[in-house]
C-alpha cells in the first residue's frame, strides 16, 4: 500500500503548484505553442507580411536532401557524443571511486569543464586542433597526417564530437560517482570473497546496479547532444565544411537567426520537439524495463 | 523694428525659460553596433565626441555582438515594439532591410522631415550606390565600408626572387609557383570571406553579373547567374591552384584572417579593414595591392564593390520628432570631413565622403601609408555598371553560405567546379524565390 499525503483543502495543493505551473506555462508551453503556430506561416523578417501556408514548410523540409542529410549527421553526432561522454565518465568515476590520494582534488578538477561556456570550450579546442595554430593540429600535419578539419568533413565531425562530449563528461562523472558510492560495499565484498574478478564484479554487480543512473544520463545526454551543442558547432565549424557538421538544431538556428526564415525554422523546431518526445517515450517504454531500481 | 527685436527677445527668453527642463533631458537615442575589439572602441570614441559637441542629444552606443546578432536583435526588438533608433546592419542584410517597409525610415526622408541636411552627393559613388534605392535616394547611412585587397608578404617575395608585383591572376600564379619553389612560407596563398572575395568582388571587377538582372537592384524577380563561364573559369582556377599546393582553403568568413599577418601564408586576400591588424601583428614587410583579374577576360578591370555595414533608422510607434532629429544630427556629424577622415585613417575603412578622401590626401596620409588608398582606387577606378554597383539579393547571408558550402565540396574533391556552380545556382535561386514570396506586398 502506497503512502499518500492527504491535504484537507483542495485549493492548497493547486496553490503550491501554481508557481511551477506558471513558469512551465510561460517559458515552455507558450514558446512551444508559438513555434507550432509559426511553423504554419510564411513571414518576412519583420513580420509585416504573413501568409498561412498549412504544411508547406514541413513538405519543403522533407523534400530537401540537405535536411535529410542533417538528420543523418544528427544521429551519428548524438550517438557518438552520448557513447563517448558516458563511457569516459564511467571510466573516470570508477577510478575516482577507489581509495586514492588526493581524491577530492581529482574529483574537483574533473568537474571544471562543465562550468565552461560552450563557445570558450570551442576556442580551447581550436587551439588544440586548428591545422595551422593548434598544438595537435601542427603535430599531426608534422608527422604526415593530412589533418585539416576546415576541409575534411569526417575530421570536422570528430572535432565537434570531441568538444561536445568533453563538456558533458563532468556532468556524467558526478552522477556516476554518486551512483557508485551508493552501491553497498557488502555486496562487492561478498563477491570478492567468492573469488569474482574485478572485471566480473563490475559487469555483474556494479553495472546493473548503476542502471538507473545510466538510464537517466542516457536521456540527459541525448537531449544535450540534440539541443545544447550548437554553441560548440557554431564556434568550431559553423556547420561546415559543406554540411558535414550541420545538425538539426544548428540548422534550425541558422535558418531562424541568420537566414531570418522563421517559418522553416519553426517547422524544424517542431520536428525536433516531436523527435525528442518520441525518443524519450521509447526510452521510458523499453529501456526502463531493463533498469533495476 | 524695435518691437520686432523685443518680440524676438521675448521668444528667446521664453525658450530659455523652457530650456532648463530641456537641457536636463537631452534626447537620448539608442545605437546598436556590431564591431568588436579596436573597431568598437573607435565607434565609442566618435559617439562620445558627438555627445560632447552639442547639448541637445545623447547617443547611447551599445555593442550587441556580431553583425548577425545586431540585425536579428534589432528585428526582434522592432517586432516587440521597442527597437533601437539606429542599427548597424552588414551589407548583405541590405535587401532585407530595404524590404522592411514601415519598419525603417530612409535617410532621404529623415533628412527632409527633420530639416537636417544629409546630402547624398557628398558620398563616394561606390558607397552611395550600394545603399540607395532605384531612384538614387539614400536609404541607409553609410558607416563602415571596406573593399577586398590582396596582401603580399614582401620578405617572402624577396626570398622567392619576385620583383614585379602581380596584377593578373596569371602573374599571381607565377608568383605562387616561385614562392612554393623557394619554400618561402608554410602556405602560399589563402583567402578570407571566400564568397565575398572570389565571387562578389571578382564578378564585379570582371563586369559579370552575380545575379540577373542588375544583381537585384531592379527588383526581387532576380535569378542567380553562376552559370556564366566566368565563374566556371575562376572556380576551376582556384581548384587547380589548390591541387598544385598553391592555395589553401582555411575556412568560412574571416576564419583565414590570421594566416597572412602571422606570416603563415605569403599572399592573403581580405578586407581593407584588416590593415590595422596587419600593421600591428605582421613581423615582415608587406604591401596591399588591388585584386588580380583574368587578363584574357578583361583588359581594364572595373571597380570593386564595398563590404562592411551601414546604419539603419528604425521606426517605432512612440518615436518623437526630437529622436529622429537626434538620429539625423548624428548622421550629419559622422559625415563631416574631419570626422570621416579620422574614421578612415584609424580604422582602415574607406572614407565615406569625397571630402574626407581629399582631406586625407592633402594631409599626406597616403604618402605616409603607401597602399592605404588601394581600396579607394579600386572602388573608384571605373564608373560602376549594373554588374559592378553592388548586390541587393534577399537572403544574401544564406546565398553566401550556400556558395561557400558548394565551393567546399568542390575543394574536397567531392564534385567538379561545374557541379558546384550548378548546385549553388539552384539552391540560391530557391532562397531568392522564397524571399520574393515572403516580401510580396
Amino acid at each position: 500500500m502506497q503512502k499518500r499525503v492527504i491535504f484537507p483543502d483542495k485549493g492548497l495543493p493547486y496553490l503550491l503548484l501554481a508557481p511551477q505551473l506558471a513558469i512551465t506555462f510561460v517559458f515552455f508551453f507558450l514558446p512551444a505553442g508559438q513555434a507550432i503556430w509559426f511553423s504554419f506561416l510564411r513571414q518576412d523578417a519583420f513580420g509585416n507580411r504573413t501568409e498561412f501556408v498549412w504544411f508547406e514548410n514541413f513538405a519543403e523540409l522533407f523534400a530537401d536532401p540537405l535536411y535529410l542529410g542533417s538528420i543523418r549527421v544528427t544521429v551519428v553526432f548524438s550517438l557518438a557524443v552520448t557513447v563517448l561522454a558516458m563511457s569516459v565518465a564511467l571510466g573516470l568515476a570508477v577510478l575516482a571511486d577507489r581509495q586514492i590520494r588526493g581524491a577530492t582534488a581529482y574529483k574537483t578538477l574533473l568537474i571544471w569543464p562543465y562550468a565552461i561556456a560552450p563557445a570558450v570550450a570551442a576556442i580551447l579546442w581550436i587551439f588544440i586542433f586548428h591545422p595551422q595554430i593548434g598544438l595537435a593540429g601542427r603535430f599531426l600535419n608534422g608527422i604526415g597526417v593530412a589533418w585539416d578539419y576546415k576541409l575534411n568533413g569526417a575530421q570536422a565531425l570528430a572535432v565537434v564530437v570531441l568538444a561536445s562530449a568533453w563538456k558533458q563528461v563532468s556532468y556524467n562523472f558526478l552522477f556516476f560517482l554518486a551512483g557508485l558510492q551508493s552501491i553497498p560495499r557488502s555486496v562487492l565484498e561478498a563477491a570478492a570473497i567468492d573469488g569474482a574478478s574485478e572485471a566480473r564484479r563490475f559487469w555483474t554487480i556494479v553495472f546493473p546496479l548503476l542502471s538507473p543512473t545510466t538510464f537517466f544520463l542516457l536521456v540527459i545526454n541525448i537531449t544535450y547532444a540534440f539541443f545544447d551543442t550548437f554553441g560548440v558547432i557554431d564556434a568550431l565549424t559553423k556547420g561546415g565544411p559543406a554540411q558535414a557538421t550541420t545538425t538539426l538544431i544548428y540548422r534550425a538556428y541558422i535558418d531562424g537567426r541568420v537566414n531570418l526564415d522563421l517559418g522553416s525554422s519553426s517547422a524544424q523546431s517542431v520536428v525536433l520537439m516531436v523527435a525528442v518526445i518520441a525518443l524519450t517515450a521509447v526510452q521510458f517504454r523499453y529501456i526502463e524495463r531493463k533498469v533495476h531500481y | 523694428m524695435h518691437r520686432r527685436s523685443l518680440l524676438a527677445g521675448a521668444t528667446v527668453a521664453l525658450a530659455l525659460a523652457a530650456a532648463p527642463a530641456g537641457a536636463q533631458q537631452r534626447t537620448e537615442i539608442q545605437f546598436w553596433y556590431g564591431l568588436g575589439g579596436a573597431l568598437g572602441e573607435r565607434v565609442q570614441e566618435q559617439v562620445k565626441r558627438f555627445n560632447d559637441s552639442q547639448s541637445q542629444y545623447t547617443v547611447n552606443a551599445q555593442f550587441r555582438g556580431g553583425y548577425v546578432e545586431v540585425m536579428t536583435g534589432a528585428i526582434a526588438a522592432w517586432r516587440a515594439g521597442n527597437p533601437p533608433h539606429i542599427a548597424q546592419v552588414f551589407e548583405v542584410g541590405t535587401a532585407t532591410m530595404m524590404a522592411a517597409g514601415q519598419a525603417i525610415k530612409p535617410v532621404h526622408q529623415l533628412s527632409a522631415e527633420t530639416g537636417i541636411a544629409i546630402n547624398a552627393a557628398q558620398y563616394l559613388a561606390g558607397v552611395r550606390g550600394y545603399y540607395s534605392d532605384t531612384q538614387g535616394r539614400l536609404v541607409s547611412m553609410p558607416h563602415n565600408s571596406s573593399s577586398a585587397l590582396m596582401w603580399v608578404n614582401l620578405d617572402a617575395f624577396q626570398k622567392a626572387g619576385i620583383t614585379e608585383m602581380p596584377k593578373t591572376w596569371r602573374e599571381v600564379r607565377a608568383a605562387a609557383e616561385k614562392l612554393k619553389a623557394a619554400n618561402a612560407t608554410p602556405c602560399v596563398m589563402t583567402t578570407t570571406w571566400p564568397t565575398w572575395v572570389m565571387f562578389e568582388q571578382q564578378s564585379s571587377i570582371h563586369d559579370v553579373a552575380l545575379a540577373k538582372p542588375a544583381n537585384g537592384f531592379e527588383g526581387m524577380n532576380v535569378e542567380m547567374n553562376l552559370g556564366d563561364p566566368f565563374f566556371l573559369k575562376h572556380v576551376q582556377f582556384l581548384l587547380d591552384l589548390q591541387k598544385d599546393g598553391l592555395f589553401r582553403y582555411a575556412g568560412r568568413d574571416n576564419a583565414a584572417g590570421n594566416l597572412f599577418p602571422s606570416g603563415e601564408c605569403a599572399i592573403g586576400f581580405g578586407s581593407s579593414a584588416g590593415r590595422a591588424q596587419i600593421e600591428r601583428d605582421a613581423k615582415f614587410k608587406w604591401a596591399s595591392l588591388p585584386l588580380p583579374y583574368h587578363d584574357d577576360l578583361i583588359q581594364t578591370p572595373r571597380n570593386g564593390v564595398i563590404g562592411g555595414a551601414s546604419l539603419w533608422t528604425l521606426t517605432a510607434r512612440n518615436r518623437t520628432p526630437q529622436e529622429y532629429a537626434a538620429v539625423a544630427a548624428f548622421y550629419a556629424f559622422i559625415s563631416r570631413p574631419e570626422e570621416d577622415a579620422w574614421w578612415h585613417q584609424v580604422t582602415g575603412y574607406v572614407p565615406l565622403t569625397t571630402a574626407a578622401y581629399e582631406k586625407s590626401r592633402a594631409e599626406g596620409f597616403y604618402q605616409r601609408n603607401p597602399g592605404a588608398d588601394a581600396a579607394i582606387i579600386q572602388l573608384n577606378r571605373a564608373q560602376p555598371t549594373p554588374n559592378s554597383q553592388g548586390f541587393r539579393l534577399g537572403g544574401m547571408v544564406e546565398i553566401r553560405n550556400i556558395i561557400q558550402e558548394e565551393l567546399e565540396k568542390a575543394l574536397q574533391g567531392q564534385q567538379t567546379a561545374q557541379a558546384a556552380l550548378e548546385a549553388a545556382n539552384r539552391r540560391a535561386n530557391v532562397v531568392l524565390r522564397n524571399f520574393e514570396r515572403a516580401n510580396r506586398s
